[in-house]
């Protein structure tokens, strides 16, 4: 019998139980707390814990992600959300100088157990301010750990294993998915009695031959519309890999599949240059360059600040139909 | 520009009379410590041995020294980039502290931070912040961490007269006002944003610690020259965040003799020569302090002399510690990254960590 739960509430029951678990974790950000979180990803949690370990921040990035950072330094483990990760723009010295960094300047002497979490992702009309899908920034530094969930079992497993890990880690999630369900087991019907997924570990979504698609985050959702639409009406079974983590990559899960369709199309909702496919495609000439038969191809956002006009924006993030001609072009 | 001595004697504040006569000798052998090691890392610097950046503390001695010996088990500080000073007034010894920037593997930091940034958490240190500000919401988080935890103590996060106008700064002192921390952010006011003085770079009322009226929060402005002022007049804002978990302004006058680094050319173009040498003869901290302890019968001129000597041969031994230091291993370039990778632990087993092709 699946347990159907929506994104936000298995993100809700991984901060719940990390928080049951370890005194030190706290989760701090803009409404989280008495508001309940402005997508309700953290309902319910400050009427359970407190206010010590549920805490509303001004709107004041700079200042409370690297309060939190500062506090990680002394040992308390601060799970912080931005209300959009768009917003990393204004806490940007604090996360990529401070808690990226602080641990090499210092030698190894210090370590920032810090999650940065909260929803990256365009599509919802509210304009380019609004809209980025920073996680190649990310996931070109040193120093920090960039996980992007595609759905609501990975978004918990994922990100109990964030809270517990020692290093900082920006977690990517996507307001278009909150509200959608996928099976998540309850606990009691786990073999370890609890559900977490290593950093590092991409899952093959979809089995398939003839090609595979690649991706991250809500993208891989879209992958498998087109993978489910390339089956039924051309007859092309496609493989859909989700890398889960950006960095630490599991590489060689991409590098099987390749091998084994000869084809890859890496598919995000960031843009193209200098996006997480330019680095994927990258990795795969070099790797697997006597397997291909096909140059990598990438689908991305159009290259431009996304657009505010609901029509055209749809246009401008990767749906099926572009992945479909893309497919067909090297089918 | 500094004020006078305040009227009220501060050498008679509690926390003043409770000084040992070796306490201030070891209070002076602190200031001349920093003095020499900083002299020392100039000559370095000269000859070429030592890169990158280089900002003396030379001349404020007595802010990090004074308002460090009030210190405890579970106080701590956080500074900028001007840090050798916090880092040796804090217990680091000058031969890690010279190794680091020789960029050796001896070094503090293994030779991976350099001047700017030294760290010695083991002694209650945070470092040494290379970005304007960047440091003082790290320092509301020590302090923060510090409440959440249930542990009496309090935060100090330095910053130059240069930063109060960063943003980050600004939400620091909002969210101690907001949740009470305790902290104080100390305003090492040298009146000189590198180049721009305060009264071309600063909007204030009388002075720039009375920003804090606008956060409710309290806050001080004193003259830093004499360690009896600087120790009673901070012990006031510790005992307000130990006791009360509340947060301090502070804003201490003092005066830097080099330049904002030592790549300073300007510096006698933006202020004059002569300023320069009234403050190096009537605000040396270490002269003022000298003079005191003589006076006060607790040294001769001539135990104070073994004390500079002592220093200068710590200083110089420092140096040459650090010339015939190795430089870090290559390999070393990717420890230090990630706690998990470093640890071995199974996370940092997991999934590829470096990209190097």
């Amino acid at each position: 019998m699946p347990r159907l739960i929506e994104y936000r509430e298995a993100i809700r029951e991984a901060l719940d139980e990390e928080l049951a678990r370890d005194p030190m974790v706290v989760v701090m950000g803009e409404e989280v707390a008495q508001y309940n979180g402005a997508y309700k990803v953290t309902k319910g949690l400050w009427e359970k814990w407190g206010d010590k370990r549920m805490v509303d921040t001004p709107i004041s990035e700079a200042g409370f992600i690297g309060m939190g950072i500062g506090a990680s330094m002394l040992g308390v483990r601060p799970v912080m959300e931005l209300m959009f990760w768009s917003f990393y723009t204004v806490a940007w010295d604090q996360i990529v100088n401070n808690a990226a960094m602080v641990r090499y300047m210092s030698g190894g002497k210090i370590n920032c157990p810090i999650v940065i979490r909260g929803p990256a992702n365009g599509g919802t009309n509210v304009g380019a301010t609004h809209s980025h899908t920073p996680e190649n920034i990310m996931a070109s530094f040193p120093g920090m750990k960039c996980v992007v969930p595609s759905n609501a079992y990975d978004a918990k497993g994922l990100l109990k294993a964030a809270i517990r890990d020692n290093d900082p880690v920006m977690f990517m999630e996507s307001t278009k998915l909150y509200g959608e369900k996928w099976d998540v087991p309850a606990n009691e019907d786990l073999p370890n009695g609890e559900l977490v997924i290593p950093l590092g570990v991409a899952d093959v979504k979809r089995e398939g031959t003839d090609l595979s698609l690649i991706a991250h985050g809500r993208a891989v959702i879209t992958c498998l519309e087109a993978a489910k639409r390339l089956e039924e009406e051309h007859g092309i079974h496609c493989e859909v890999v989700d890398l889960r983590t950006i960095r630490p990559l599991d590489e060689d899960t991409i590098f099987d599949s390749v091998r084994k369709t000869h084809k890859a199309i890496y598919v995000e909702e960031g843009k193209p240059f200098c996006g997480v496919g330019a680095q994927i495609a990258y990795m795969i000439q070099e790797r697997c360059f006597d397997d291909l038969d096909a140059p990598v191809l990438r689908v991305n956002s159009l290259d431009a600040p996304a657009i505010y006009s609901p029509p055209l924006e749809n246009l401008q993030l990767p749906y099926a139909d572009v992945i479909i001609e893309k497919a067909l072009s090297i089918a | 520009m500094p004020k006078a001595l305040s009227p009220n004697l501060p050498s008679q504040a509690p926390i003043n009379q409770a000084l040992k006569p070796s306490d201030k000798v070891d209070l002076y052998r602190t200031m001349v410590r920093i003095r020499k090691f900083e002299q020392r890392s100039l000559n370095s610097y000269q000859s070429g041995k030592v890169g990158g950046f280089l900002h003396l503390y030379i001349g404020q001695e007595s802010v990090v020294v004074g308002t460090q010996s009030l210190l405890g088990a579970n106080d701590h500080t956080i500074t900028a980039y001007r840090n050798h000073g916090h880092g040796l007034a804090a217990g680091m010894n000058m031969n890690e502290c010279m190794a680091e920037l020789y960029g050796r593997a001896t070094g503090c930091s293994k030779g991976k931070g350099g001047s700017m940034h030294y760290f010695a958490p083991d002694k209650n240190y945070w470092g040494g912040h290379g970005i304007v500000a960047g440091q003082t919401p790290l320092g509301t988080g020590l302090a923060y961490g510090l409440k959440y935890r249930g542990l009496k103590g309090c935060a100090l996060a330095f910053l130059g007269d240069g930063a109060v106008n960063q943003g980050s700064f600004h939400e620091s002192l909002n969210l101690a006002a907001l949740w009470d921390l305790p902290i104080i952010y100390v305003i090492e006011n040298n009146g000189y944003s590198m180049g721009t003085s305060q009264r071309r770079s600063s909007a204030y009322p009388s002075c720039l610690a009375e920003r804090a009226e606008g956060y409710g929060m309290a806050w001080d402005q004193f003259d830093g020259t004499n360690l009896y002022e600087v120790r009673a007049r901070t012990q006031v804002a510790i005992e307000r965040a130990h006791n009360e978990s509340k947060p301090t302004l502070l804003e201490i006058a003092t005066y830097r003799w080099e330049g904002h680094s030592v790549a300073d050319a300007m510096k006698t173009v933006y202020r004059t020569k002569e300023e320069i040498e009234k403050y190096q003869r009537e605000h040396d901290p270490i002269m003022v302090w000298k003079e005191i302890l003589i006076s006060e019968n607790i040294a001769t001129e001539a135990e104070l002399k073994q004390i500079d000597r002592a220093a200068q041969k710590e200083a110089d031994e420092a140096a040459d510690f650090a010339e015939v230091s190795p430089y870090p291993e290559p390999e070393s370039i990717f420890d230090d990254v990630y706690w998990e990778t470093d640890n071995k632990t199974e996370a940092g087993n997991t999934g590829r960590h470096f990209f190097n092709d």
